[in-house]
């Protein structure tokens, strides 16, 4: 079967500046696996460059089987994929469940699909209503969650999923990934919530300076990553 | 690509209903420059009867720049451009999405200022069909246009300021057609006005076509 994500030699550009130094990537389909390094060190970049939204300025990039280096292939990609960031993309002035219509809607969901996002997320009811500009940091985050879960994509890209939300909150994090890997997705999750995403991780791998390099994570099937100089 | 215009549309729409940006800030706005162009032409009402036209589209431009600046204000918050990237919405079906909004908004706008003309400047109208039908293609041009150079301009960092100089020069077209074609239906001859409407068809057709096919590169680009 064909990996998930194929990286080799992968740079990107941030502005002008080329970042992640010719990184290697393997994630194979239906695997966790957790990106860990030090603020800077690219993890954020990588999860972006994986959902197309980054330009492939060097190396080669395989997600999904699409080509990052082909435009038209980088907007098909981008139909297959959720990422969840540090920003929400959600609309202030729309209640939570206007925001979660109108993403869903946008990625071809059907009503059931989204009533059933809200629900997962622990957003139906009153919550529904509220306007965002409303909500917590938490709930936000909840909102935004339930925004992906409505697109079902095939490939989940999380950047620190658990940040400001509650043990319980996390606890339905873990339980959304789990459920979404049991259905036939791929996982590629960057936390410093290095123990609470370690027990949901198959594999570790830490980036350091914008390089994929040795997991060297406690897991027992850690895997090394080509190191590329 | 319509279905995804329409719901573009009905997002801008609904958070215009709950906001009320258009009917509490542009609206105002519209009126106070219709009032103030009338304080300062009052002396001489032949002058402001004479000069509506302009002073009508005039307005509208300066109105159609604060709608155009917040239909990307709101795509600006918190990622939202990231967002509508990967949303999988065709890129041309957002482009006549947000013209759509934009659009209907300075409909709203249009209609409360054209009674504004006709009372508080003493204007006559003589040819309603061209005036409907110069409001309906002067305004798909303004927003076909506006919402291209806003796309453009909101990805720059000096996005506030850089819209009005990079829009009103291309707008130029659509101030003198639909100026032309309504005087000729505020107490003019109407034939003498039909040939300014082709005009801004053709301006509103030129910039949907280029907006169809371009949004998604700017999009992406700038």
């Amino acid at each position: 079967m064909e990996p998930a994500v194929q990286l080799r030699g992968a740079v990107t550009l941030l502005g002008r500046f080329p970042a992640l130094a010719g990184i290697d990537l393997d994630v194979a389909a239906g695997e966790i696996v957790l990106l860990r390094g030090p603020n800077g060190a690219g993890k954020t970049t990588l999860l972006r460059l994986c959902a197309g939204l980054l330009p492939l300025a060097r190396g080669t990039g395989r997600v999904l089987g699409h080509d990052l280096a082909d435009r038209a292939q980088v907007r098909a990609l981008r139909r297959r994929v959720g990422l969840l960031g540090h920003a929400t993309g959600l609309y202030d002035e729309l209640t939570v469940a206007d925001n979660v219509r109108f993403w869903g809607r946008a990625a071809g969901a059907d009503p059931a699909d989204i009533d059933a996002a809200l629900a997962g997320c622990g957003l139906a009811g009153r919550l529904a209503s509220v306007p965002v500009s409303a909500l917590s940091a938490g709930q936000r985050r909840r909102t935004s969650l339930a925004c992906l879960l409505a697109r079902r994509p095939e490939l989940w890209l999380l950047d620190e999923p658990h940040a400001g939300l509650d043990h319980d909150a996390r606890d339905l994090v873990d339980d959304l990934v789990r459920r979404a890997v049991a259905a036939g997705a791929t996982v590629v999750l960057a936390s410093h919530d290095l123990d609470r995403a370690e027990a949901l991780a198959e594999r570790v791998v830490t980036i350091a300076g914008g390089t994929a390099g040795l997991a060297d994570g406690p897991l027992p099937d850690a895997e090394a990553v080509a190191l590329v100089p | 690509m319509f279905r995804d215009a329409g719901l573009v549309a009905g997002k801008d729409l609904r958070i215009e209903l709950r906001t009320h940006v258009t009917l509490q800030q542009v609206l105002p706005f519209a009126v106070l420059v219709l009032i103030l162009f009338g304080i300062a032409l009052d002396p001489d009402r032949g002058v402001l009867t004479r000069a509506s036209a302009g002073l009508f589209w005039v307005t509208v431009l300066f109105s159609a720049l604060l709608a155009i600046q917040r239909a990307f204000t709101i795509e600006a918050a918190d990622g939202g451009r990231d967002a509508l990237r990967l949303s999988g919405l065709d890129p041309a079906g957002i482009f006549l999405g947000k013209a759509a909004a934009i659009a209907a908004q300075l409909l709203a706008v249009e209609a409360v200022l054209a009674v504004g003309v006709v009372v508080m400047y003493g204007t006559e109208v003589t040819g309603v069909p061209l005036l409907v039908a110069t409001i309906g293609a002067a305004t798909a041009g303004l927003a076909a246009a506006g919402t291209l150079y806003g796309v453009l301009a909101a990805g720059l960092r000096v996005k506030e300021t850089l819209l009005p100089i990079l829009l009103l020069p291309v707008l130029s077209p659509v101030l003198i057609g639909a100026t032309k074609a309504f005087e000729a239906a505020l107490g003019g001859v109407a034939a003498d006005g039909w040939p300014w409407l082709g005009l801004l068809a053709v301006f509103a057709l030129l910039y949907l076509t280029f907006g169809t096919l371009a949004f998604g590169t700017l999009l992406e680009e700038s």
